[in-house]
């Protein structure tokens, strides 16, 4: 049974179509994200479920029941945001309190309690409670926030972008801790982001936004292994992947202005011209490799280096593991995983 | 041609130390990045170099003649900032050959030069139009031309690629690295990001504190960080480091779960903890293997990483051990599964100090 479900969902501000014909569903204790660039209409997509913006056409429904007339406060969503919004003269018990304490829960204050120190034994945040949230680290009050979303128990979670404003370290910690909490937790959530690595890491299924459009809906191996557009397969790994103009010849997939040839793949049709795309962890350095090329380049990053290879005119990005003793202009052999190529027509959409 | 050297510098704003005395000597053609979170000292330290800011002690030599108070105009450095300062009236090619115009060259010298920067920095199609139309990317690479183009002695460079956008990072992280290779000018450049660091420099002068706690290749603040600090903050993520008592061979983690060190480190740590004593373990992700052996820990977290997998373990106590692992695999939260370490990759350090403790090699 799906939770939450989109249905055609367009949505246009003056001239500006920000969401073209969305449609996806959320499954029940889904962990689904929105991935796409700034604009792609990622955060009008949450405010349409949310019902803090109105769609000119489409459905919003909510276990099969349709919400298009609901208030926010009825829809029983609960946002977390990239600026963390709290009450900074209260301490944190109370914020996180504050949800719980709406006349219309009607629940006695020992309920409460029980529920706020649940909740921040789950986020690591017992040791706060009686501390003023202006006093606070930003890491820590991202905690907070999530914590007064998590306290409600909601239908689902809304979270904008929440590890933004986070450096890479405590950002790193978060998406694993709140991965954690969200497949233990059982709870649906709708994550926006622009971050590849949080889409990737985190998510159950994705699906990728440009320019209001879903290009593609799927579980993170498939965005990964099988992109519907070069758009995807640019948007996710990094390195990024290589992407190569080729064409077809005697028989052969001839790389341009390169002296890569491989074998055509035989289980589909490849027109004339196409685009090539290797994933950098598919160039494989090896002694009997049968490709040939240059080091142009080497990017030590500690647990791997990428070396950019020089084949003609074109360059190829590679990884090999650990610190690399090569030096710029050594000539070296490699070979490319035939099974992982991926093919792209000239528009961008995979063959 | 350059070569810089600090001699005990250091900056002060009122109480605050902003750099302690520090001594570095950044050689000719060297391409040396400095690293640190916000805070650190690090673009303290590189507006020193190039006078935007007034040293509280010590001495600034570049190439063995004293430049502490000289000022930054006499300095012959070029400085390129996050935020790029181009001229929005002026055409790209107007906006390069600025700074030659300023020093009074010929005509024909701008001409050259300014062909000669488009050709290395692959902007020679957008010469004739004016900044506010280029990407971010097109931007910075003027901007960058516009630094060069006066071939200054050494560059300065805060952050340049700050504002930029990943992918964009990603290509003018490597721009910049192959046209310090074609060039060999002396580079400081000041970072916050570790990859960055560790992609484009020589050597790594990593700070904290207004302290520089190592200065290294990036193989050696990788492989033998010299403290916690650097052994955590380099790497994505940074070094396991575990807690644990140290005692006749064995580290003891928690109730039940103890790492027999290598053979090859018993005697350094008998010696450096006469024998029983607190230690941090170290290592980092992919000195991990998940299999049947080894110590037990249950799955806190899996993620796809595109092309690998990190697996994060719980191993009791809220500490959480991280495991690169080949892309296929994936493991339910909850499971319990036990892990070994490459005896190779194993890394030591003193709790009170912080410090790594370095292993005896003996002949």
């Amino acid at each position: 049974m799906s939770n939450v479900a989109l249905e055609h969902i367009t949505k246009r501000f003056k001239d500006v179509t920000a969401l073209d014909d969305v449609s996806f569903s959320i499954t029940h204790g889904e962990f689904f994200v929105l991935l796409g660039p700034t604009g792609a209409g990622k955060t009008t997509t949450l405010r349409v479920i949310a019902g803090l913006e109105k769609q000119d056409h489409g459905d919003v429904i909510f276990d099969g029941v349709n919400v298009n007339k609901y208030t926010p406060a009825d829809r029983d969503v609960a946002f977390v945001f990239q600026q963390y919004s709290l009450y900074p003269t209260r301490t944190v018990y109370e914020n996180l309190a504050f949800p719980l304490q709406s006349p219309l829960r009607k629940w006695p204050k020992e309920r409460i309690d029980q529920r706020v120190k649940e909740v921040a034994e789950k986020i690591h945040i017992a040791h706060l409670l009686h501390r003023k949230t202006a006093n606070l680290s930003g890491g820590e009050m991202q905690r907070v926030a999530l914590g007064r979303a998590l306290v409600r128990s909601p239908r689902l979670f809304l979270m904008d972008e929440p590890l933004s404003n986070l450096d890479a370290k405590l950002r790193e910690a978060l998406r694993i801790e709140l991965q954690h909490l969200q497949k233990t937790e059982g709870s649906t959530t709708l994550f926006v982001t622009h971050d590849q690595i949080e889409a990737l890491t985190m998510a159950d299924r994705i699906a990728v936004l440009n320019q209001g459009r879903i290009v593609q809906i799927g579980t993170p191996y498939d965005i990964y292994d099988r992109p519907a557009t070069t758009f995807v397969a640019q948007l996710v790994g990094i390195p990024r992947i290589n992407l190569l103009p080729a064409v077809r010849e005697n028989g052969l997939l001839n790389v341009e202005r390169s002296t890569i040839r491989l074998p055509l793949p035989t289980d589909r049709t490849i027109p004339q011209r196409f685009l090539l795309g290797i994933r950098p962890e598919d160039v494989r350095l090896a002694p009997d490799g049968d490709l040939r090329g240059e080091v142009a380049l080497t990017e030590p990053l500690g647990v791997e280096t990428v070396i950019h290879i020089r084949s003609g005119q074109q360059t190829l990005l590679s990884i090999a593991p650990g610190i690399t003793d090569l030096k710029i202009g050594d000539v070296i052999a490699y070979s490319i995983v035939r099974e992982r190529l991926h093919f792209f027509d000239l528009d961008g959409v995979r063959l | 041609m350059a070569t810089i050297e600090l001699q005990q510098v250091e900056k002060k704003f009122g109480d605050l130390h902003a750099v302690k005395p520090m001594d570095l000597t950044i050689h000719d053609g060297e391409f040396v990045v400095l690293l640190g979170p916000s805070g650190c000292g690090k673009t303290t330290t590189l507006r020193m170099i190039s006078g935007l800011e007034a040293v509280t002690g010590g001495r600034i030599i570049l190439n063995g003649r004293d430049v502490t108070w000289a000022h930054p105009s006499e300095r012959d450095i070029a400085f390129v900032f996050q935020f790029f300062a181009l001229y929005s009236h002026l055409t790209v090619r107007q906006n390069i050959a600025f700074p030659l115009q300023a020093q009074g060259e010929s005509k024909e010298t701008i001409r050259q030069r300014v062909a000669e920067v488009a050709r290395l920095l692959r902007i020679e199609h957008v010469l004739d139009v004016k900044p506010g139309s280029l990407s971010g990317g097109d931007r910075q690479r003027v901007a960058l031309a516009r630094a060069l183009v006066r071939r200054p002695a050494a560059f300065l460079m805060d952050e340049p690629l700050g504002a930029l956008d990943a992918e964009f990072r990603e290509t003018m992280r490597a721009e910049i690295k192959r046209l310090h290779i074609e060039q060999h000018a002396t580079t400081v450049y000041v970072t916050h990001d570790q990859i960055e660091a560790m992609a484009m420099g020589d050597r790594i002068v990593v700070m904290s504190d207004a302290v520089v706690q190592q200065v290294g290749t990036p193989a050696q603040v990788y492989h033998d960080p010299a403290n916690l600090f650097v052994a955590h903050f380099i790497g994505s993520p940074g070094m396991n480091l575990i807690k644990g008592r140290y005692a006749a061979g064995t580290v003891h983690l928690r109730e039940g779960v103890s790492y027999p060190v290598p053979d090859f480190w018993v005697s350094t740590l008998n010696e450096v903890l006469k024998g029983e004593g607190d230690v941090i373990l170290g290592f980092r992700p992919e000195a991990v293997t998940v299999n049947s052996e080894g110590m037990p820990a249950t799955v806190y977290a899996t993620d796809l990483h595109g092309g690998y997998t990190m697996l994060h373990l719980d191993l009791g106590g809220e500490e959480i051990v991280h495991a690169r692992a080949p892309r296929s695999v994936h493991y339910p939260i909850g499971t319990a599964v036990r892990f070994a370490l490459e005896p190779a990759m194993v890394r030591f350090f003193d709790p009170v100090t912080e410090k790594a403790i370095v292993r005896e090699v003996t002949a």
